[in-house]
Parts: C-alpha cells; sequence; structure tokens
C-alpha cells in the first residue's frame, strides 16, 4: 500500500480517527506521518510505545478498532485488571493475566517479537517443566554434533538421557 | 561509602574510557526484568504490596552468599533520596526517568562502583542492570546473570514454560533482556551516512536512541543501540547479535573517521582545536553547546589532535555539567541563565587544571 499523502512511499503507519462517530483512516509513510505530527494534523502531540501497544493489544483482543471502553468487561481473577484497561494502558496487570487473557496473548507476542516461545534461561525455583524442556533442548543439539563427528557411542548415552528426562515431563 | 555519597560524587565506573574499543563504544548495559510470583505489575500496585516488594528485595540483596559473588549492594527508597540527588541518578543513567514518578512506592539498589543498580517497582517489580564502559557486553550480561541467580535463591520469579519472563509490558516478555551499547560517533554524522545506518539497523531489530532513552534526540553524536525482541532467543544470541552490529558500527566509525581526517585534514583539526579553545575560555556554556562541542574535542582526542586530555575526563564533563549535577555542585538551585555560566566556568577549571592545559 502507498502513503496517502505522497503517494511514493509505502505506507507504514496507519492512523484511524473516529470523530462524532464518523471514521477517518490514514495510511502514511513515516516521512509523512512525522511531517504531520510535527504540524499537529490531527495527531496526538507524541506517539508514545504504550499508546501504539495499547493499539496493537485492542486489535489483538477485539479483532478490530473498537474504543477500549466498548469492550466486554472480562477481568482476570487475580489482579482485576480488565481487558480494556490492559488494552487501553498497554501493560498487563500481573503474571495470571498472561493465563487469564489466554489465546490472545500468544499472537500478540508473536506480532511483537517474531515468536512466540521462550528458550533462554530458566529460573530454578519457578522454572517447573521449563527446566527439563531446556536441558532436553540443549542435549538434542549435542547429539546432532555427536552423530555428525560419528561419535555413536556417546551420541547413545546422549539419547538415553533425552528419554529419560522426556519420561519426567509426561 | 555510603549510598548517598556514590550518588552525589560525579564519578561512575562505565564513565573512566576504559574499556575495550572505548574509542567508540562509551559504554554497555545489559538490563533484565523481572517480577514476583504473586503481585499485580507495579502500577496496579497498591502502597503496601510495594512496601511488601522492597522489603522482599532487602533481604534477597542482604543474604549470604550474595556479597562474595557480586559485591555489597545498597537499597535505599526514593523519598530518602532529594529530588536533585534522584534528578542525578538519572543523569548517571543508574535509573530512568520513569522511576521518579510516584517515590513513595519506588527505589533503588546501588553497587558503590555503579556497576550495578537494580529499579524497583519501575515498569517491573524488578530491573536488574549492569553498566560497563567500552564494549563489555558479554561482562555485563555475566553480572546481571549472577545477580538475578543470587536474587532467585529468595525470590520467585514470575515465569511461564512457553512465555518466559512475564512482565509488565508484552515487549519484554521471555529473557526480560535488553541489551545496549552507547556510542559516539561523530564521523558517521559529519560524513551524513549517520541515517543510512540507522535505517539498516532498524532492519535488524535493533532501536536506536539519544543520550537519554526514548524520545529524546542524539545529543553530542552519542547514540544508544539496543536489542528490540526480547522472546525466541536465548540471552546469549540476543547479546552475540548486538556485539556483532556494534564492531561493525566500529568499524565505519573509525573508517569514516581515517577518511575524514585524512581529505580535510585542516578542517577537522580547525573543528577540534576551535572547539578545545571555547571550552577552554568561555564565559556562558548552554547545555547543548557543552555536548557538541565536547564530542568534538573527544573526536580530536581520539586522532590524536590532541593529546593529554583523559578521555574519561570528557565523558565525566558531560555528565557533571547536566542540570540537576550542576545545582548539586553548587549547593543552590541555579535558573537556567546561572546555570550556563557555571557550566563554562566548571569545563574551563577542569580543562585548564590539566598539566599540559
Amino acid at each position: 500500500m502507498l502513503c496517502d499523502r505522497c503517494q511514493k512511499r509505502p505506507a507504514q503507519v496507519h492512523f484511524t480517527q473516529i470523530i462524532n462517530n464518523t471514521k477517518k483512516q490514514m495510511h502514511l509513510c513515516p516521512t509523512c506521518a512525522g511531517e504531520l505530527q510535527a504540524e499537529s494534523f490531527g495527531f496526538a502531540p507524541q506517539l508514545n510505545l504504550h499508546d501504539f501497544l495499547a493499539g496493537l493489544i485492542n486489535h489483538h483482543f477485539t479483532g478490530a478498532n473498537i474504543k477500549p471502553n466498548a469492550l466486554p468487561q472480562i477481568r482476570c481473577d487475580k489482579c482485576g485488571a480488565s481487558e480494556a484497561q490492559v488494552a487501553k494502558s498497554g501493560l498487563f496487570g500481573c503474571s495470571e493475566c498472561y493465563i487469564q487473557f489466554g489465546d490472545r496473548v500468544q499472537p500478540l507476542l508473536k506480532k511483537i517479537h517474531g515468536s512466540s516461545a521462550h528458550t533462554g534461561k530458566v529460573p530454578r525455583r519457578t522454572g517447573g517443566k521449563a527446566l527439563i524442556s531446556k536441558e532436553i533442548r540443549i542435549l538434542k543439539g549435542q547429539l546432532q554434533n555427536a552423530v555428525k563427528q560419528e561419535e555413536f557411542e556417546k551420541a547413545a548415552k546422549i539419547r538415553d538421557r533425552i528419554k529419560e528426562l522426556e519420561q519426567q515431563i509426561q | 561509602m555510603s549510598l548517598k555519597e556514590t550518588v552525589n560524587s560525579p564519578y561512575s565506573k562505565w564513565l573512566d574510557a576504559s574499556g575495550p574499543e572505548s574509542d567508540v563504544i562509551i559504554s554497555s548495559r545489559v538490563r533484565l526484568a523481572r517480577n514476583l510470583v504473586g503481585n499485580p505489575f507495579p502500577h496496579l500496585l497498591g502502597p503496601e504490596n510495594a512496601d511488601k516488594i522492597l522489603y522482599a528485595l532487602q533481604t534477597a540483596i542482604h543474604q549470604k552468599g550474595m556479597q562474595e559473588t557480586v559485591g555489597k549492594l545498597e537499597i535505599c527508597r526514593m523519598t530518602e533520596l532529594s529530588p536533585t540527588e534522584r534528578q542525578i541518578l538519572v543523569e548517571k543513567h543508574l535509573i530512568s526517568p520513569d522511576l521518579l514518578e510516584q517515590p513513595e512506592k519506588r527505589g533503588v539498589v546501588l553497587r558503590d562502583d555503579e556497576v550495578i543498580s537494580i529499579m524497583v517497582n519501575e515498569e517491573d517489580h524488578l530491573r536488574i542492570q549492569c553498566l560497563l564502559p567500552g564494549l563489555q557486553l558479554k561482562e555485563c550480561w555475566d553480572l546481571a546473570n549472577a545477580v538475578d541467580d543470587g536474587l532467585e535463591q529468595t525470590l520467585d520469579f514470575a515465569f511461564a514454560e512457553e512465555q518466559g519472563y512475564l512482565t509488565s509490558c508484552p515487549t519484554n516478555v521471555g529473557t526480560g533482556l535488553r541489551a545496549s551499547v552507547m556510542l559516539h560517533l561523530p564521523a558517521l554524522v559529519l560524513t551524513q551516512q549517520i541515517n543510512a545506518v540507522l535505517i539498516a539497523l532498524s532492519k535488524l531489530g535493533l532501536t536506536v536512541r539519544g543520550l537519554y532513552g526514548e524520545g529524546t534526540q542524539a545529543t553530542g553524536n552519542l547514540f544508544q543501540v539496543s536489542n528490540q525482541v526480547t522472546l525466541g532467543l536465548t540471552e546469549e544470541e540476543i547479546i552475540d547479535n548486538l556485539i556483532m552490529v556494534a564492531m561493525q558500527l566500529v568499524t565505519q566509525e573509525r573508517t569514516a573517521r581515517r577518511a575524514l581526517y585524512k581529505d580535510q585534514q585542516h578542517q577537522i583539526e580547525d573543528r577540534v582545536w576551535r572547539a578545545y579553545g571555547l571550552l577552554k575560555y568561555a564565559r556562558t556554556m548552554a547545555s547543548s553547546d557543552a555536548m557538541a562541542l565536547l564530542s568534538d574535542l573527544r573526536l580530536g582526542v581520539d586522532l590524536g589532535i590532541i593529546p593529554d586530555i583523559p578521555a574519561g575526563l570528557i565523558m565525566e564533563l558531560i555528565i557533571m555539567t547536566r542540570p540537576a549535577f550542576l545545582n548539586k555542585l553548587k549547593g543552590t538551585e541555579l535558573n537556567p541563565y546561572q546555570r550556563d555560566i557555571y557550566r563554562a566556568t566548571l569545563i574551563r577549571e577542569r580543562l585548564n587544571s590539566l598539566p599540559n592545559g
């Protein structure tokens, strides 16, 4: 899609405005968006990260650009944060929200990070099964290496260890 | 040294220009976001729960073994510091401006050399930070990791198998790790290559900011580059990616400096010596002028045009001449006009007291 204003560069900033029930949409390239913002032509004075995220979350939670307060009031049991609040602030209320708002969180994370599965550090106290899953991942890497190097005895040992661990988390 | 003395000293370990590649890379930082299980995130945290978290952390930093592995940490509530002292922590990059709001809920942990700092109840319950001079991202990560391990002996961190460490803002979920380097890129700016570089960086999933973080302008040719993605990569992968990019930038900047000095020797020398002259003799100095001139001076030092000025002194002057620091050094609230005079005086005194000044 090309920028509505210059018709030259690709549009990357999508701006929706609802005034008196009339919806107005603009698709702009970053350059034009910057210029319009400088003239504060219909833009909030600053496009800050939280507002931007709130827009994304809002979109994911509702599938459309509806005003947050028009949302049904689903709340997190734990902290009481409503979907509307999360969508408005761009911040979750507590760690439980990630479970409570379940299915909608994963696609959002995928959009932000290009991935929705953690592969990094796992805490010892609260890591649970993830600790074992991580060890399995590391061992699988070692297994591949061992096979490549034709160290079959070593590979067999690693394979047995992986099986053992896999049974533990089932 | 008490935490208050630490705050008020203009020296911070990261300023001493001793690290690797320090002609281009001023400092490296690693930040880990962590939250405690069973508490709402800070923006929904009442005063009682905020206290609970401050206490939990106080216990955690004083437990056995902590001092041996990561050094002596001290905690203080934001309300125990004067507004000027809080602002100084921001100017020294030890805390974010966000930590200044609602001081009654918030606290800060520091090691006396300021390499380790922990913000308490900012956007997340804990933000563990390690800040070192030059390109030392791996060292920062090792240290932050050790602090994290230490704290984890007593604290239960919010974690989910699939999403990793859970954070208030979904942009930090996963590793909770934000790694960044602060770079001095005067030659890329002068040769107008900087915009191409910045665009390339954004395509690599990296964010570029000015000296004082989000939304600030790049004054003094100082840029902060950090990773954007925190989920799906391991901590080591994130660190290695950023090191690779940082080394690329170092090479580009050095090439640009050499080319610039070769093709425009007299202009560059003139620019550097003029900056030195102004800094040594001017009677008033606005903050932005000081930053620009100190950047030119630093370029001159790095190119060997002006020997005998320690590079660390220049960074120290940049921090010392920020508004809150000037107030602190003078002991009163200065208005902008008085500040410009005092800033010029301070810089003059420091530069003229050098052995060959």
